[in-house]
């Protein structure tokens, strides 16, 4: 078991500093320096700027102390707006993780109470209609669902009013972010339980005359849940990279606009602190889901 | 086969288990027809066919599938606009002829028409903002679509099947390492590392001059790199663990101790086996190329202007989504069938060749 962990976090802090690596030799390869902007400037000023910033010297002495600064919190500050992009990062960060955990939660409740009613109701109309939006969901792009929801309730029917900051109303854009991820978890969490209800233990609970309502809660649903928490890891990624269009048709202020922005304002350095600081997220996130797992489930053998 | 009662027959021995034919009787013509084959032999393969036609569902997607293909390719040659030709009556460029709604003609159009008594072949899906067919840009960008998904897929088939195979069968220590490999490889978070590399690419490579690619741009290139870069180990793995688990098969072992060469080994045994993990991996790969495609068109990292994309389509029609909403729903609704289609006949592959599913 310790040797599994060690192993796994091992994996994890190779990703992360590959992740590192290839964000920094990516954005460095870009032609011209962070200080090319329209006005020019003299070789002088250059020249200071330069070493202020600790551009002269040699890329690979660049890349370790960038790397420092990322294990101080210290992400440099923004190319157009001078900002220190961790304060950025962290503000933004506030609202898109409001927002993502809402729609984790979400995803994974109707996902799991979907998935059941399928399995439980297996070839009846229940379970078609059930697998059916399943189907048509995993197929929707997220920005289309956004989009649509956002024409159909904001502007159409005028039920729910557009987001605004003074007045943020959550409902949409969970739902846009939420649904594809759900479809998932239902599909998984319907072979999960089919599975499980197929066991010998469960024959055996039902023969000793145990309550159904018992057997589904203590003696499937327990068992059919251990590989949903594998699929939380993909989740949080999903949301995450969701995020960054859900939000921006909604107008949301969180990181996932301010990344799509600074894509757009080819803000390098923004870019790259947001897309470690995400990465960062989805690593961890995985890591734990794989831990969590091999700790709930006695069945899998640590190799 | 001569009738021959008389078999020498040796001598029984104590406890041998050696058969004694005149215990047997010779068998009826009846009962040799009862021994006779009644049904045509069958291929692995035309067995899967043959249950992929019984399901309803995936008959239905091949057909739309079909359609969209038929479409995508004659359209451009039926109708008579060009992805990116602004709308001219008579040789002058028509500025009324914008934001059209679907079968609607501009009024200069409709002088035109009343003038000659001609009909001008009718804009099917109305028109964009830049006075160009919607229509014929829907195709156009489902066109991309496709392109994008079957090269992306198939180059996740390559990489893919050739790294599972060679780790499969190789075993041992090259296993190992080569799947530690696809382990760190399978942890990159692979929309940030495209997003990444598109952003680099822009500033950095220039695709003018190169004939398809320079049309679908430097972030078309990006996403194939990322694809042939990231998404093989998907694939990988399954042929891998495909490979593993076909190894150790008995009939394998069966093949083997009957002094089956290697080659009929791969032919007869691991091939078909994979074969089926490999054509369902394909077809799931393309809906999620698509997906990739018209997520990064979505923020601002697809295809190069002018050439259209689904993803791209969608997203211009955003701004205006309020007065030309269907500008947003005829690319939208294009995307959920080709993908809701792929998806489908993926799953059904799935059901119908999966030889352990059977039943």
């Amino acid at each position: 078991m310790a040797k599994y962990i060690v192993k796994r976090v091992i994996l994890a802090i190779i990703t992360m500093f590959l992740i590192c690596f290839i964000t920094f030799f990516a954005m460095n390869a870009i032609p011209g320096g962070p200080f090319n902007g329209e006005k020019a400037k003299s070789a002088a000023v250059m020249k200071v700027l330069n070493e202020r910033y600790g551009l002269d010297k040699p890329v690979g002495v660049q890349f370790v102390n960038y790397m420092k600064n990322i294990m101080h919190g210290d992400f440099g500050v923004s190319l157009k707006t001078g900002r220190d992009i961790a304060t950025t990062i962290r503000t933004r960060f506030a609202v898109s993780a409001k927002l993502g955990l809402m729609a984790i939660l979400v995803a994974l409740i109707l996902g799991v109470v979907l998935g059941c009613v399928a399995a439980l109701n297996r070839n009846k109309w229940q379970d078609h209609v059930i697998i059916f939006f399943v189907t048509l969901f995993t197929a929707m792009p997220s920005f289309v669902m956004a989009s649509f929801l956002l024409l159909i309730f904001c502007i159409q029917l005028k039920i729910i009013p557009v987001w605004s900051t003074a007045n943020p109303n959550y409902v949409l854009p969970v739902i846009a972010l939420s649904l594809s991820p759900m479809a998932n978890i239902t599909r998984l969490t319907k072979t999960s339980m089919l599975d499980a209800l197929g066991q010998d233990y469960v024959r055996t609970a039902k023969a000793k005359g145990v309550s159904p309502i018992k057997v589904i809660f203590v003696h499937t649903l327990r068992n059919a849940l251990i590989p949903v928490i594998t699929y939380v890891g993909p989740l949080t990624a999903a949301i995450l990279t969701g995020s960054l269009v859900v939000e921006n048709i909604f107008t949301i202020g969180g990181l996932g606009s301010a990344f799509v922005d600074s894509i757009t304002n080819r803000d390098y350095t923004m870019i790259m602190g947001v897309t470690i600081f995400l990465a960062m997220i989805m690593v961890v996130m995985n890591l734990i889901c794989d831990l969590v797992y091999k700790v709930v489930d006695p069945r899998i053998k640590f190799d | 086969m001569t009738e021959n009662y008389d078999i020498p027959t040796p001598k029984k021995r104590l406890l041998s288990l050696q058969i004694d034919p005149k215990k047997f009787e010779k068998a009826t013509d009846e009962e040799k027809k009862q021994q006779d084959v009644m049904a045509e032999s069958t291929t692995f393969f035309k067995d899967g066919m043959r249950r992929l036609m019984k399901n309803p569902l995936a008959v239905i997607s091949m057909i739309i599938l079909v359609l969209v293909i038929v479409v995508m390719i004659f359209a451009p040659a039926v109708v008579p606009y060009g992805y990116e030709e602004i709308i001219t009556v008579e040789g002058v460029r028509d500025k009324q002829a914008a934001n059209m709604k679907p079968f609607e003609f501009s009024p200069k159009e409709q002088a035109y028409m009343e003038k000659y008594n001609v009909r001008i072949f009718p804009h099917i899906m109305g028109t964009d903002e830049l006075c160009r067919d919607y229509f014929i840009r829907v195709v156009y960008g489902t066109r991309v679509s496709f392109f994008v998904g079957i090269f992306a897929s198939f180059m996740v088939l390559i990489i893919g099947t050739i790294y599972g195979a060679i780790s499969g069968y190789a075993g041992g220590r090259t296993d190992l390492i080569m799947m530690r490999i696809v382990d760190i490889i399978y942890s990159l978070p692979d929309i940030l590392i495209i997003i990444l590399l598109s952003v680099v690419l822009r500033e950095t490579l220039d695709l003018s001059h190169v004939p398809l690619l320079g049309k679908l741009g430097s972030n078309m290139v990006s996403m194939f790199i990322v694809f042939g870069l990231l998404y093989w180990v998907g694939m990988a793995r399954l042929v891998r663990g495909q490979i593993l688990t076909v190894k150790e098969n008995e009939y394998v072992l069966a093949a083997k101790s009957m002094g089956a060469s290697s080659g009929r080994i791969i032919r007869k045994h691991i091939l078909p086996n994979c074969l089926s993990v490999i054509i369902i991996t394909t077809a799931q790969e393309i809906p999620s190329a698509i997906f990739t495609e018209s997520y990064l068109s979505f923020i601002g990292l697809g295809v190069a202007l002018p050439m259209p994309s689904l993803g791209s389509l969608a997203n211009a029609a955003r701004s205006g989504m309020q007065s030309y909403p269907w500008k947003l729903v005829f690319p939208a609704v294009a995307i959920i069938l080709i993908v809701l289609a792929f998806n489908l006949i993926g799953d059904a592959m799935r059901d119908a060749f999966d030889p352990k599913l059977k039943q």
